[in-house]
Protein backbone atom coordinates (compact mmCIF):
# COMPACT_ATOMS: atom_id res chain seq x y z
CA UNK A 1 0.00 0.00 0.00
CA UNK A 2 1.11 3.55 -0.61
CA UNK A 3 2.80 5.20 2.35
CA UNK A 4 1.82 8.73 3.26
CA UNK A 5 3.57 11.08 5.66
CA UNK A 6 1.37 13.04 8.05
CA UNK A 7 3.13 15.80 9.94
CA UNK A 8 1.74 16.51 13.41
CA UNK A 9 3.09 19.85 14.53
CA UNK A 10 5.38 21.80 14.81
CA UNK A 11 3.02 23.12 17.46
CA UNK A 12 2.01 19.83 18.83
CA UNK A 13 -1.32 19.28 20.59
CA UNK A 14 0.11 17.45 23.53
CA UNK A 15 3.16 18.90 25.19
CA UNK A 16 3.76 22.40 26.31
CA UNK A 17 6.83 22.46 24.11
CA UNK A 18 6.25 22.74 20.41
CA UNK A 19 7.40 19.60 18.67
CA UNK A 20 6.96 17.83 15.42
CA UNK A 21 5.83 14.28 14.74
CA UNK A 22 6.10 12.68 11.35
CA UNK A 23 3.60 9.85 11.05
CA UNK A 24 4.21 7.35 8.30
CA UNK A 25 0.79 5.91 7.56
CA UNK A 26 -0.61 3.23 5.31
CA UNK A 27 -4.31 3.97 5.03
CA UNK A 28 -5.39 4.59 8.62
CA UNK A 29 -2.59 2.61 10.25
CA UNK A 30 0.56 4.28 11.53
CA UNK A 31 3.54 2.16 10.48
CA UNK A 32 6.37 4.34 11.73
CA UNK A 33 6.90 7.62 13.50
CA UNK A 34 9.65 10.17 13.77
CA UNK A 35 9.92 12.82 16.49
CA UNK A 36 11.65 16.15 16.03
CA UNK A 37 12.17 18.42 19.00
CA UNK A 38 14.27 21.50 19.64
CA UNK A 39 11.83 24.27 18.72
CA UNK A 40 11.92 25.46 22.29
CA UNK A 41 15.61 25.03 23.10
CA UNK A 42 16.53 27.83 25.50
CA UNK A 43 20.06 26.90 26.56
CA UNK A 44 19.24 26.69 30.25
CA UNK A 45 22.20 24.41 31.01
CA UNK A 46 24.61 26.95 29.57
CA UNK A 47 22.84 29.85 31.28
CA UNK A 48 22.99 28.03 34.60
CA UNK A 49 26.80 28.06 34.44
CA UNK A 50 26.68 31.85 34.76
CA UNK A 51 24.32 31.99 37.77
CA UNK A 52 25.27 31.65 41.41
CA UNK A 53 24.18 28.58 43.37
CA UNK A 54 21.29 30.50 44.94
CA UNK A 55 20.04 31.95 41.66
CA UNK A 56 19.78 28.63 39.82
CA UNK A 57 16.54 27.44 41.57
CA UNK A 58 14.66 30.42 40.07
CA UNK A 59 16.05 29.58 36.66
CA UNK A 60 15.23 25.86 36.72
CA UNK A 61 11.78 26.63 38.11
CA UNK A 62 11.01 28.18 34.75
CA UNK A 63 11.92 25.09 32.73
CA UNK A 64 8.33 23.91 33.02
CA UNK A 65 5.20 25.63 34.23
CA UNK A 66 3.53 22.47 35.50
CA UNK A 67 6.56 20.81 37.14
CA UNK A 68 7.69 24.07 38.66
CA UNK A 69 8.64 22.50 41.98
CA UNK A 70 10.19 19.32 40.64
CA UNK A 71 13.16 20.95 38.93
CA UNK A 72 14.17 23.14 41.90
CA UNK A 73 13.65 20.11 44.16
CA UNK A 74 15.99 17.92 42.07
CA UNK A 75 18.53 20.74 41.83
CA UNK A 76 18.46 21.34 45.60
CA UNK A 77 18.87 17.61 46.22
CA UNK A 78 21.87 17.60 43.87
CA UNK A 79 23.53 20.51 45.68
CA UNK A 80 22.77 18.92 49.07
CA UNK A 81 24.30 15.68 47.79
CA UNK A 82 27.40 17.63 46.76
CA UNK A 83 27.69 19.48 50.07
CA UNK A 84 26.67 16.45 52.12
CA UNK A 85 24.27 18.20 54.48
CA UNK A 86 21.02 17.02 55.98
CA UNK A 87 18.05 19.33 55.91
CA UNK A 88 15.80 19.95 58.96
CA UNK A 89 12.72 17.79 59.45
CA UNK A 90 10.28 20.68 59.16
CA UNK A 91 11.75 21.71 55.81
CA UNK A 92 11.54 18.12 54.54
CA UNK A 93 7.83 17.93 55.30
CA UNK A 94 7.10 21.37 53.83
CA UNK A 95 8.76 20.12 50.65
CA UNK A 96 6.55 17.03 50.66
CA UNK A 97 3.41 19.18 50.92
CA UNK A 98 4.33 21.52 48.06
CA UNK A 99 5.53 18.69 45.80
CA UNK A 100 2.43 16.57 46.31
CA UNK A 101 0.07 19.53 45.74
CA UNK A 102 1.80 19.97 42.42
CA UNK A 103 1.34 16.30 41.59
CA UNK A 104 -2.43 16.43 42.21
CA UNK A 105 -2.97 19.54 40.10
CA UNK A 106 -0.83 18.19 37.28
CA UNK A 107 -2.65 14.83 37.22
CA UNK A 108 -6.08 16.49 37.32
CA UNK A 109 -5.07 18.74 34.43
CA UNK A 110 -4.15 15.67 32.41
CA UNK A 111 -7.37 13.82 33.26
CA UNK A 112 -9.42 16.84 32.22
CA UNK A 113 -7.68 17.22 28.89
CA UNK A 114 -7.84 13.51 28.13
CA UNK A 115 -11.56 13.63 28.88
CA UNK A 116 -12.04 16.58 26.55
CA UNK A 117 -10.16 14.80 23.81
CA UNK A 118 -12.34 11.70 23.81
CA UNK A 119 -15.48 13.83 23.99
CA UNK A 120 -16.16 13.65 27.73
CA UNK A 121 -16.46 17.33 28.44
CA UNK A 122 -18.05 16.64 31.82
CA UNK A 123 -14.84 14.98 32.93
CA UNK A 124 -12.90 17.99 31.72
CA UNK A 125 -15.07 20.47 33.61
CA UNK A 126 -15.16 18.43 36.80
CA UNK A 127 -11.44 17.68 36.88
CA UNK A 128 -10.55 21.32 36.39
CA UNK A 129 -13.10 22.46 38.92
CA UNK A 130 -11.48 20.38 41.65
CA UNK A 131 -8.02 21.34 40.46
CA UNK A 132 -8.97 24.91 41.28
CA UNK A 133 -9.25 24.02 45.00
CA UNK A 134 -5.72 22.61 44.90
CA UNK A 135 -4.44 25.82 43.31
CA UNK A 136 -6.19 27.80 46.06
CA UNK A 137 -4.29 25.78 48.66
CA UNK A 138 -1.05 26.44 46.77
CA UNK A 139 -1.78 30.16 46.75
CA UNK A 140 -2.54 30.22 50.45
CA UNK A 141 0.55 28.22 51.41
CA UNK A 142 3.14 29.69 49.07
CA UNK A 143 1.68 32.93 47.76
CA UNK A 144 1.49 31.72 44.17
CA UNK A 145 -0.72 29.45 42.13
CA UNK A 146 2.30 28.30 40.15
CA UNK A 147 6.05 28.96 40.32
CA UNK A 148 6.09 28.76 44.10
CA UNK A 149 9.75 29.76 44.64
CA UNK A 150 9.72 27.76 47.89
CA UNK A 151 12.98 25.83 47.67
CA UNK A 152 16.59 26.71 48.14
CA UNK A 153 19.64 24.50 48.58
CA UNK A 154 19.52 23.41 52.22
CA UNK A 155 15.84 23.88 52.93
CA UNK A 156 12.84 26.01 52.10
CA UNK A 157 12.45 29.77 51.89
CA UNK A 158 9.13 30.25 53.69
CA UNK A 159 7.52 28.62 56.69
CA UNK A 160 3.85 27.70 57.08
CA UNK A 161 1.92 29.35 59.90
CA UNK A 162 -0.94 27.84 61.88
CA UNK A 163 -3.69 29.52 59.90
CA UNK A 164 -2.27 28.31 56.58
CA UNK A 165 -1.98 24.74 57.82
CA UNK A 166 -5.58 24.71 59.05
CA UNK A 167 -6.83 26.14 55.76
CA UNK A 168 -4.90 23.53 53.75
CA UNK A 169 -6.07 20.62 55.90
CA UNK A 170 -9.69 21.70 55.67
CA UNK A 171 -9.60 22.14 51.89
CA UNK A 172 -7.68 18.94 51.18
CA UNK A 173 -10.21 16.90 53.17
CA UNK A 174 -13.01 18.65 51.25
CA UNK A 175 -11.51 17.94 47.86
CA UNK A 176 -10.83 14.26 48.43
CA UNK A 177 -14.49 13.26 48.21
CA UNK A 178 -15.27 14.84 44.82
CA UNK A 179 -12.04 13.47 43.34
CA UNK A 180 -13.07 10.02 44.58
CA UNK A 181 -16.47 10.48 42.94
CA UNK A 182 -14.85 11.56 39.66
CA UNK A 183 -12.42 8.64 39.74
CA UNK A 184 -15.16 6.10 40.40
CA UNK A 185 -17.28 7.56 37.60
CA UNK A 186 -14.40 7.30 35.14
CA UNK A 187 -13.36 3.81 36.17
CA UNK A 188 -16.97 2.53 35.97
CA UNK A 189 -17.73 3.97 32.56
CA UNK A 190 -18.08 1.23 29.92
CA UNK A 191 -17.37 3.54 26.99
CA UNK A 192 -14.11 4.83 28.47
CA UNK A 193 -13.05 1.23 29.02
CA UNK A 194 -13.76 0.36 25.40
CA UNK A 195 -12.20 3.55 24.11
CA UNK A 196 -8.92 3.52 26.05
CA UNK A 197 -8.14 -0.10 26.85
CA UNK A 198 -5.67 -1.80 24.55
CA UNK A 199 -4.74 1.49 22.87
CA UNK A 200 -1.07 2.42 22.59
CA UNK A 201 0.31 -0.50 24.54
CA UNK A 202 3.86 -0.08 25.83
CA UNK A 203 5.06 -3.49 26.95
CA UNK A 204 7.07 -3.94 30.12
CA UNK A 205 10.08 -4.99 28.08
CA UNK A 206 9.97 -1.89 25.88
CA UNK A 207 9.46 0.33 28.93
CA UNK A 208 12.69 -1.05 30.41
CA UNK A 209 14.54 -0.86 27.08
CA UNK A 210 13.68 2.81 26.67
CA UNK A 211 14.12 3.55 30.41
CA UNK A 212 10.60 5.01 30.49
CA UNK A 213 9.77 6.98 33.62
CA UNK A 214 6.91 7.94 35.88
CA UNK A 215 3.32 6.95 35.08
CA UNK A 216 4.51 5.76 31.67
CA UNK A 217 6.65 3.03 33.24
CA UNK A 218 4.33 2.38 36.20
CA UNK A 219 1.42 1.90 33.80
CA UNK A 220 3.48 -0.84 32.13
CA UNK A 221 4.22 -2.73 35.33
CA UNK A 222 7.68 -1.29 36.05
CA UNK A 223 7.51 -0.06 39.66
CA UNK A 224 10.04 2.77 39.44
CA UNK A 225 9.29 5.66 41.76
CA UNK A 226 12.24 7.72 42.95
CA UNK A 227 10.43 8.90 46.08
CA UNK A 228 10.25 5.27 47.16
CA UNK A 229 13.46 3.90 45.63
CA UNK A 230 15.90 6.59 46.67
CA UNK A 231 14.17 6.91 49.40
CA UNK A 232 13.82 10.66 49.70
CA UNK A 233 13.97 12.42 53.05
CA UNK A 234 10.50 13.23 54.27
CA UNK A 235 8.81 10.56 52.19
CA UNK A 236 10.44 7.62 53.93
CA UNK A 237 8.70 8.19 57.28
CA UNK A 238 5.22 8.58 55.78
CA UNK A 239 2.85 5.78 54.85
CA UNK A 240 2.00 5.47 51.16
CA UNK A 241 2.32 3.04 48.31
CA UNK A 242 3.49 3.08 44.70
CA UNK A 243 0.64 2.63 42.20
CA UNK A 244 1.45 0.13 39.46
CA UNK A 245 -0.76 -1.12 36.60
CA UNK A 246 0.19 -3.96 34.30
CA UNK A 247 -1.41 -3.38 30.90
CA UNK A 248 0.66 -0.50 29.56
CA UNK A 249 -2.22 1.06 27.57
CA UNK A 250 -3.61 4.59 27.81
CA UNK A 251 -6.20 3.44 30.34
CA UNK A 252 -3.53 2.06 32.71
CA UNK A 253 -1.60 5.31 32.61
CA UNK A 254 -4.79 7.19 33.42
CA UNK A 255 -5.58 4.86 36.32
CA UNK A 256 -2.06 5.32 37.71
CA UNK A 257 -2.51 9.09 37.63
CA UNK A 258 -5.97 9.06 39.20
CA UNK A 259 -5.03 6.70 42.03
CA UNK A 260 -1.81 8.60 42.69
CA UNK A 261 -3.92 11.64 43.54
CA UNK A 262 -5.21 9.83 46.64
CA UNK A 263 -1.72 8.82 47.72
CA UNK A 264 -0.77 12.47 47.38
CA UNK A 265 -3.78 13.61 49.44
CA UNK A 266 -2.79 11.12 52.13
CA UNK A 267 0.85 12.28 52.03
CA UNK A 268 -0.17 15.94 52.37
CA UNK A 269 -2.43 15.18 55.33
CA UNK A 270 0.25 13.14 57.09
CA UNK A 271 2.94 15.76 56.43
CA UNK A 272 0.80 18.65 57.68
CA UNK A 273 -0.27 16.78 60.81
CA UNK A 274 3.27 15.62 61.62
CA UNK A 275 4.92 19.00 61.05
CA UNK A 276 7.24 19.53 64.04
CA UNK A 277 6.57 22.66 66.10
CA UNK A 278 8.91 25.50 65.22
CA UNK A 279 12.55 24.77 64.51
CA UNK A 280 14.80 25.59 61.59
CA UNK A 281 13.65 25.36 57.98
CA UNK A 282 17.07 25.85 56.44
CA UNK A 283 20.41 24.05 56.86
CA UNK A 284 22.22 27.28 55.99
CA UNK A 285 24.72 26.26 53.33
CA UNK A 286 27.45 28.89 53.35
CA UNK A 287 29.64 27.67 50.52
CA UNK A 288 29.70 24.87 48.02
CA UNK A 289 32.97 22.93 48.03
CA UNK A 290 34.63 21.29 45.03
CA UNK A 291 32.87 18.11 44.01
CA UNK A 292 29.87 16.68 42.26
CA UNK A 293 26.37 15.59 43.13
CA UNK A 294 23.33 13.92 41.59
CA UNK A 295 19.79 14.77 42.59
CA UNK A 296 16.63 13.15 41.38
CA UNK A 297 13.01 13.61 42.20
CA UNK A 298 9.78 12.07 40.95
CA UNK A 299 7.95 14.81 39.05
CA UNK A 300 4.31 14.18 38.03
CA UNK A 301 5.58 12.84 34.71
CA UNK A 302 8.57 10.86 35.94
CA UNK A 303 12.03 11.17 37.31
CA UNK A 304 13.77 14.54 36.99
CA UNK A 305 17.54 14.19 37.09
CA UNK A 306 20.00 16.97 37.88
CA UNK A 307 23.77 16.68 37.99
CA UNK A 308 25.98 19.49 39.27
CA UNK A 309 29.73 19.81 39.41
CA UNK A 310 31.49 22.51 41.39
CA UNK A 311 35.03 23.79 41.00
CA UNK A 312 34.79 25.60 44.34
CA UNK A 313 33.56 28.90 42.92
CA UNK A 314 30.15 30.47 43.48
CA UNK A 315 28.71 29.09 40.24
CA UNK A 316 28.21 25.54 38.93
CA UNK A 317 30.97 24.37 36.59
CA UNK A 318 28.43 22.17 34.86
CA UNK A 319 24.74 21.66 35.46
CA UNK A 320 23.00 18.90 33.58
CA UNK A 321 19.21 18.76 33.52
CA UNK A 322 17.21 15.83 32.26
CA UNK A 323 13.44 16.10 32.27
CA UNK A 324 11.30 12.92 32.21
CA UNK A 325 9.90 13.59 28.76
CA UNK A 326 13.37 13.18 27.26
CA UNK A 327 13.20 9.49 28.11
CA UNK A 328 9.47 9.09 27.52
CA UNK A 329 9.15 10.62 24.04
CA UNK A 330 11.16 7.94 22.19
CA UNK A 331 8.74 5.28 23.53
CA UNK A 332 6.19 6.42 20.93
CA UNK A 333 8.18 4.48 18.37
CA UNK A 334 7.08 1.37 20.28
CA UNK A 335 3.57 2.36 21.35
CA UNK A 336 2.20 4.14 18.25
CA UNK A 337 2.95 1.51 15.61
CA UNK A 338 -0.16 -0.15 14.27
CA UNK A 339 -2.52 2.42 15.77
CA UNK A 340 -4.88 4.74 13.87
CA UNK A 341 -4.43 8.48 13.44
CA UNK A 342 -7.43 9.15 15.72
CA UNK A 343 -5.60 7.37 18.54
CA UNK A 344 -2.06 8.65 18.01
CA UNK A 345 -2.88 12.10 19.37
CA UNK A 346 -4.30 10.41 22.48
CA UNK A 347 -1.35 8.05 22.90
CA UNK A 348 1.06 10.92 22.67
CA UNK A 349 -1.12 12.61 25.29
CA UNK A 350 -0.80 9.66 27.59
CA UNK A 351 2.72 10.58 28.68
CA UNK A 352 2.19 14.28 29.22
CA UNK A 353 -0.78 16.53 29.82
CA UNK A 354 -0.70 19.75 27.85
CA UNK A 355 -2.37 19.68 24.48
CA UNK A 356 -4.28 22.90 24.63
CA UNK A 357 -1.70 24.38 22.26
CA UNK A 358 -2.92 22.39 19.25
CA UNK A 359 -2.22 24.27 16.11
CA UNK A 360 -2.70 22.18 13.04
CA UNK A 361 -2.19 18.88 11.38
CA UNK A 362 -1.42 18.95 7.69
CA UNK A 363 -2.12 15.89 5.61
CA UNK A 364 0.39 15.92 2.77
CA UNK A 365 0.02 13.52 -0.09
CA UNK A 366 2.93 12.56 -2.28
CA UNK A 367 1.21 14.37 -5.18
CA UNK A 368 1.57 17.59 -3.18
CA UNK A 369 -2.09 17.79 -2.32
CA UNK A 370 -2.30 19.51 1.01
CA UNK A 371 -5.10 19.42 3.52
CA UNK A 372 -5.00 21.07 6.89
CA UNK A 373 -6.55 19.39 9.90
CA UNK A 374 -7.00 21.82 12.76
CA UNK A 375 -7.53 21.05 16.43
CA UNK A 376 -11.29 20.84 15.86
CA UNK A 377 -10.86 18.19 13.18
CA UNK A 378 -8.57 16.14 15.38
CA UNK A 379 -11.03 16.30 18.26
CA UNK A 380 -13.82 15.37 15.82
CA UNK A 381 -11.90 12.27 14.71
CA UNK A 382 -11.41 11.19 18.29
CA UNK A 383 -14.97 11.99 19.40
CA UNK A 384 -16.32 10.17 16.35
CA UNK A 385 -14.62 7.01 17.48
CA UNK A 386 -16.17 7.32 20.94
CA UNK A 387 -19.60 7.78 19.37
CA UNK A 388 -19.19 4.65 17.28
CA UNK A 389 -18.37 2.65 20.39
CA UNK A 390 -21.48 4.04 22.09
CA UNK A 391 -23.62 2.98 19.14
CA UNK A 392 -22.23 -0.52 19.40
CA UNK A 393 -22.87 -0.71 23.13
CA UNK A 394 -26.26 0.87 22.62
CA UNK A 395 -26.36 3.40 25.44
CA UNK A 396 -25.13 6.82 26.39
CA UNK A 397 -23.62 7.00 29.87
CA UNK A 398 -24.74 9.78 32.15
CA UNK A 399 -21.17 11.08 32.28
CA UNK A 400 -21.14 11.84 28.58
CA UNK A 401 -21.89 15.25 27.20
CA UNK A 402 -21.51 15.77 23.49
CA UNK A 403 -21.60 19.51 23.18
CA UNK A 404 -18.30 20.86 21.93
CA UNK B 1 11.98 0.14 50.68
CA UNK B 2 15.62 -0.03 49.68
CA UNK B 3 17.83 -2.25 51.77
CA UNK B 4 20.94 -1.10 53.57
CA UNK B 5 23.45 -3.25 51.73
CA UNK B 6 25.39 -0.43 50.26
CA UNK B 7 28.73 -2.19 50.05
CA UNK B 8 27.22 -5.00 47.99
CA UNK B 9 27.04 -3.09 44.69
CA UNK B 10 30.56 -1.76 45.19
CA UNK B 11 31.91 -5.26 45.81
CA UNK B 12 30.07 -6.70 42.80
CA UNK B 13 31.35 -3.99 40.50
CA UNK B 14 34.91 -4.36 41.72
CA UNK B 15 34.78 -8.10 41.21
CA UNK B 16 33.23 -7.98 37.74
CA UNK B 17 35.00 -4.99 36.23
CA UNK B 18 38.25 -4.93 38.16
CA UNK B 19 40.68 -4.79 35.27
CA UNK B 20 38.79 -2.09 33.35
CA UNK B 21 38.36 0.46 36.13
CA UNK B 22 40.95 3.19 36.74
CA UNK B 23 39.46 4.16 40.09
CA UNK B 24 36.15 3.78 41.90
CA UNK B 25 34.84 5.72 44.89
CA UNK B 26 31.67 5.84 46.96
CA UNK B 27 31.55 9.32 48.51
CA UNK B 28 27.94 8.96 49.72
CA UNK B 29 25.84 6.05 50.84
CA UNK B 30 24.08 5.66 47.51
CA UNK B 31 26.40 7.17 44.91
CA UNK B 32 29.27 5.41 43.12
CA UNK B 33 31.65 7.21 40.78
CA UNK B 34 34.04 5.23 38.61
CA UNK B 35 36.58 6.35 36.06
CA UNK B 36 37.29 4.22 33.00
CA UNK B 37 39.14 4.47 29.69
CA UNK B 38 37.10 5.70 26.69
CA UNK B 39 37.55 2.45 24.77
CA UNK B 40 36.23 0.41 27.71
CA UNK B 41 33.33 2.72 28.68
CA UNK B 42 30.66 1.60 26.17
CA UNK B 43 31.20 -2.06 27.06
CA UNK B 44 30.90 -1.37 30.77
CA UNK B 45 27.77 0.75 30.38
CA UNK B 46 26.17 -1.88 28.16
CA UNK B 47 26.96 -4.52 30.77
CA UNK B 48 25.46 -2.38 33.54
CA UNK B 49 22.31 -1.67 31.53
CA UNK B 50 21.62 -5.11 30.08
CA UNK B 51 23.08 -7.61 32.53
CA UNK B 52 23.19 -5.68 35.80
CA UNK B 53 19.64 -4.33 35.22
CA UNK B 54 20.35 -0.64 35.67
CA UNK B 55 18.10 2.12 34.38
CA UNK B 56 19.56 4.90 32.27
CA UNK B 57 19.15 8.21 34.07
CA UNK B 58 21.06 10.20 31.50
CA UNK B 59 24.55 11.02 30.29
CA UNK B 60 26.28 14.36 30.79
CA UNK B 61 29.04 15.70 28.64
CA UNK B 62 31.30 18.40 29.95
CA UNK B 63 34.24 20.39 28.70
CA UNK B 64 37.23 19.69 30.97
CA UNK B 65 39.67 21.73 28.85
CA UNK B 66 41.99 18.74 28.28
CA UNK B 67 39.11 16.88 26.67
CA UNK B 68 35.41 16.15 26.85
CA UNK B 69 34.28 14.12 29.83
CA UNK B 70 31.21 11.97 29.45
CA UNK B 71 29.43 10.68 32.53
CA UNK B 72 26.87 7.93 32.14
CA UNK B 73 24.44 8.06 35.06
CA UNK B 74 22.81 4.70 35.69
CA UNK B 75 20.46 3.84 38.54
CA UNK B 76 20.20 0.44 40.15
CA UNK B 77 16.74 0.90 41.60
CA UNK B 78 16.42 -2.24 43.72
CA UNK B 79 19.71 -1.51 45.47
CA UNK B 80 19.08 2.24 45.73
CA UNK B 81 22.30 3.23 43.99
CA UNK B 82 23.34 5.67 41.26
CA UNK B 83 26.38 4.41 39.37
CA UNK B 84 28.27 7.10 37.46
CA UNK B 85 30.68 5.92 34.77
CA UNK B 86 33.10 8.68 33.80
CA UNK B 87 35.38 8.72 30.81
CA UNK B 88 37.62 11.46 29.46
CA UNK B 89 37.90 11.71 25.67
CA UNK B 90 40.95 13.73 24.60
CA UNK B 91 40.52 16.61 22.12
CA UNK B 92 43.01 14.92 19.79
CA UNK B 93 40.56 12.09 19.11
CA UNK B 94 37.00 13.11 19.90
CA UNK B 95 35.19 9.86 19.30
CA UNK B 96 33.71 6.98 21.21
CA UNK B 97 31.80 3.83 20.32
CA UNK B 98 28.02 4.41 20.25
CA UNK B 99 25.88 2.53 22.76
CA UNK B 100 22.71 3.64 20.96
CA UNK B 101 23.30 1.25 18.09
CA UNK B 102 22.39 -1.61 20.45
CA UNK B 103 20.33 0.04 23.19
CA UNK B 104 17.59 2.45 22.09
CA UNK B 105 17.50 4.39 25.34
CA UNK B 106 20.91 5.94 24.62
CA UNK B 107 20.15 7.29 21.14
CA UNK B 108 18.77 10.71 22.01
CA UNK B 109 21.32 11.61 24.62
CA UNK B 110 24.16 10.69 22.26
CA UNK B 111 22.67 12.96 19.62
CA UNK B 112 22.53 15.77 22.19
CA UNK B 113 26.15 15.35 23.29
CA UNK B 114 27.22 15.19 19.66
CA UNK B 115 25.71 18.54 18.73
CA UNK B 116 26.47 20.34 21.99
CA UNK B 117 30.08 19.23 22.49
CA UNK B 118 31.17 17.71 19.20
CA UNK B 119 31.87 14.15 20.29
CA UNK B 120 31.52 11.63 17.49
CA UNK B 121 29.62 8.44 18.33
CA UNK B 122 30.82 5.67 16.03
CA UNK B 123 28.07 3.49 14.61
CA UNK B 124 25.10 5.60 15.78
CA UNK B 125 22.16 4.82 13.47
CA UNK B 126 20.66 8.32 13.32
CA UNK B 127 23.03 11.22 13.98
CA UNK B 128 20.78 14.17 13.05
CA UNK B 129 20.60 17.22 15.26
CA UNK B 130 18.25 16.89 18.20
CA UNK B 131 17.92 20.30 19.87
CA UNK B 132 19.84 22.81 17.75
CA UNK B 133 18.34 24.20 14.57
CA UNK B 134 19.45 22.63 11.30
CA UNK B 135 20.62 26.06 10.21
CA UNK B 136 22.99 26.47 13.19
CA UNK B 137 26.56 26.73 11.82
CA UNK B 138 28.57 23.54 11.66
CA UNK B 139 31.61 23.15 13.87
CA UNK B 140 30.31 25.41 16.67
CA UNK B 141 29.61 23.66 19.95
CA UNK B 142 27.60 25.76 22.44
CA UNK B 143 28.36 23.84 25.62
CA UNK B 144 32.13 24.08 25.26
CA UNK B 145 33.74 26.49 27.67
CA UNK B 146 35.39 28.56 24.94
CA UNK B 147 32.08 29.22 23.17
CA UNK B 148 30.80 32.78 23.40
CA UNK B 149 27.49 34.12 22.22
CA UNK B 150 29.31 36.48 19.88
CA UNK B 151 30.87 33.46 18.11
CA UNK B 152 27.68 32.91 16.16
CA UNK B 153 26.11 35.83 14.30
CA UNK B 154 23.09 35.92 12.04
CA UNK B 155 25.26 35.65 8.95
CA UNK B 156 26.65 32.32 10.12
CA UNK B 157 23.26 30.66 9.96
CA UNK B 158 22.83 28.47 6.94
CA UNK B 159 19.12 28.83 6.21
CA UNK B 160 19.30 26.81 3.03
CA UNK B 161 20.05 23.71 5.06
CA UNK B 162 16.93 24.14 7.17
CA UNK B 163 14.78 24.63 4.09
CA UNK B 164 13.61 28.15 5.00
Amino acid sequence: MKQTIIPLGPYHPLLEEPEHFKLYVEGEKVVDLDVEIGYNHRGIEKLSESKTWDQVPYLVERICGICSTSHPMAYCLAVEDLVGCEIPKRAQLIRVVVCELERIHSHLLWVGLAGHFIGYNTVWMWAWKYRETILEICEKLTGNRNHYAMFKPGGVRRDFNKEQIEFALEKIVDVEKPIRMLTDAILDDPVIHKRLKGIGVLTKREAVNYSALGPTSRGSGVPWDVRYDEPLDGFKDLKWKVIVQKDGDVFSKGVVRLLECFESVSLIKQALLNLPEGGAIDADIKEVPQGEGCGRYEAPRGEVFHYVRSDGSNMPYRHKVRAPTFNNLPTFKASCKGETIADVALITASIDPCYCCTERVAVVDKNNNEKILREKDLVKLSVGKTKNIMKKIGKTPALYNLEI
Amino acid sequence: MAKKNNQKVMKNLKKKLKKDIIDIVQPRENRIYMRVKPEKAPGIVEYLFSKYKCKLCTASGMDMREGIEIIYHLAKEDENMIINVKTLIPYSKLEIESIGKKIKAFRWIEREINEMLGVKFKGHPDMRRLLLADSFPKGKYPLRKNFKNSDVTDEDYDYERSGI
